[in-house]
């Protein structure tokens, strides 16, 4: 190691950089949302699997747990569950074909303006269409949970 | 501090150049020194940073060489985005201020110069270079062979090849930023370019980056290949090298042919003696 780096910190970016999506373009936003999304529905299949299990306890124990769901503000947790795990999973079958090499083109010769084969519109388009069924889903299901 | 340099004609349109100051050697804590610099159309960053040092603060330390983004050695973060200050004209970035900070994910030497050390060391553990059984450099001295390849041969690899090591994608690269250990998005497209080479006959290399810290941390967030400069798309190389490892795509490279050429020495005696 030489002197300079013994001395000096990395200068990395750190979990801020990618806590912050928006200097990249629509690529870096679904490599945030999916880890986002990700981390959200971790946290609610536990939560939901704390749920079901309170069945063992006797029916008064999970209808009792059932009626936190019943509230305005477990309406709306269940509608950000609905939106994320349609995102994560249509962006998701997305990333699989992209993490096989599929649908990303293939080398050239860049020219100049250079614009990247595997930044093309199919991709952009698969992350669109996932942001848009989330929000589909949810509109759906805010209307029956909160539709009269 | 703002510092302008007052001789300058006052139609001139002026730019506020706002500039990381650290001396990592003298350890004296960072600053932003502000400056006024006039510039025209065609005035990129590095021609700004450039007047600053001719005409206003001598100290401020930059790299560069080539001034027409072929070194790699001017990256910077222009306004929070990793750029090549030569190949980026104020007229274009569309602000008032602009900020010019040290490549993140890099250690900091002083102000805007960054150490390559770890990025130079990711490359050279990919092997970047064609590594043939039959051939050694010495017959390549000679010169009395040559590799046969076709056009689409050469179309599978030239885009890596174009890669000037400018470390922009390693410093946009999330996974980078909290994994020294990751190999980073240039390194793994060189793997990629010597890998797609018929004439490269190596069977390590998809190993070399089969590694707990390797290339499955790449999670396709594409900002390597948003901010390179020369199109290279290390992205798709990365994703292409894991279909390879993963046996969607066969590796069916068929060797490139060595064909025997003149010696080179001959053909320069023979051309001497026509002439
Ligand atoms: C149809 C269902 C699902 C599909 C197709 C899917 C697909 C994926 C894929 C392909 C990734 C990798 C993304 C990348 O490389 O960056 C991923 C990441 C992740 N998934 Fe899923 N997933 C699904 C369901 C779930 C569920 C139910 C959970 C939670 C329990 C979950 C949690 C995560 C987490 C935490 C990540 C890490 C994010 C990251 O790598 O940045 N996923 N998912
Ligand atoms: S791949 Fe592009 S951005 Fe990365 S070092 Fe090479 S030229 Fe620079
Ligand atoms: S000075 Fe050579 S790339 Fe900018």
């Amino acid at each position: 190691m030489t002197e300079i780096e013994r001395s000096s910190r990395n200068n990395l970016e750190g979990i801020g950089g990618w806590l912050n999506p928006s200097r990249y373009g629509w690529e870096r936003i679904s490599y945030w949302f999916q880890r986002l999304t990700g981390v959200f529905l971790l946290i609610y299949f536990i939560g939901h699997v704390y749920e079901t299990s309170t069945i063992v306890n006797g029916q008064n124990a999970w209808e009792s747990f059932l009626e936190l769901t019943q509230t305005g503000w477990g309406h709306l947790f269940l509608i950000m569950v609905i939106g994320a795990s349609t995102f994560h999973s249509a962006n998701g079958i997305r990333l699989i074909f992209t993490h096989v090499g599929i649908g990303l083109g293939t080398p050239g010769r860049p020219d100049y303006p250079y614009s990247p084969a595997s930044l093309n519109y199919r991709q952009k388009s698969g992350i669109w269409i996932a942001l848009i069924l989330a929000a589909a889903a949810m509109f759906y299901g805010f209307n029956v949970l909160f539709g009269v | 501090m703002i510092m302008s340099n007052t001789a300058e004609n006052k139609n001139e349109k002026k730019i506020r150049l706002k500039v990381y100051r650290e001396n990592r050697g003298q350890d004296s804590g960072s600053h932003y020194d502000t400056f006024e610099v006039p510039y025209k159309k065609w005035t990129t960053v590095l021609d700004a940073l450039l007047y600053v040092k001719s005409y206003m603060d001598p100290s401020v330390a930059i790299r560069y060489s080539c001034r027409m983004a072929s070194c790699g050695s001017c990256g910077m973060k222009i306004n929070g985005i990793p750029k090549l200050a030569c190949y980026t004209k104020i007229s274009e970035l569309e602000t008032s201020t602009i900020e010019c900070e040290p490549l993140p994910n890099f250690p900091i030497i002083r102000d805007l110069v960054t150490d390559f050390s770890r990025f130079f060391d990711h490359h050279k553990s990919m092997h970047p270079y064609i590594e043939a059984k039959e051939s050694s450099v010495d017959d390549t001295r000679k010169g009395t062979f040559s590799f046969y390849q076709s056009p689409e041969d050469v179309d599978k690899y030239l885009q890596f090849s174009y890669c000037i090591k400018c470390g922009l994608c390693y410093s946009a690269c999330p996974t980078v930023g909290t994994d020294v250990n990751f190999p980073g998005p240039q390194a793994l497209a060189q793997q990629y370019r010597y890998f797609a080479d018929t004439r490269d006959e190596s069977a390590k290399r998809l190993d070399i980056v089969d590694d707990r810290h390797g290339i499955w941390r790449c999670h396709f967030a594409g900002s390597c290949s948003k901010v390179c400069p020369k199109g290279v798309d290390p992205a798709l190389g990365i994703q292409l090298l894991k279909s390879y490892m993963l046996g969607i795509s066969k590796n069916d490279k068929v060797p490139a042919k060595k064909i025997e050429v003149e010696s080179i020495d001959n053909r320069y005696n023979s051309s001497a003696k026509t002439e």
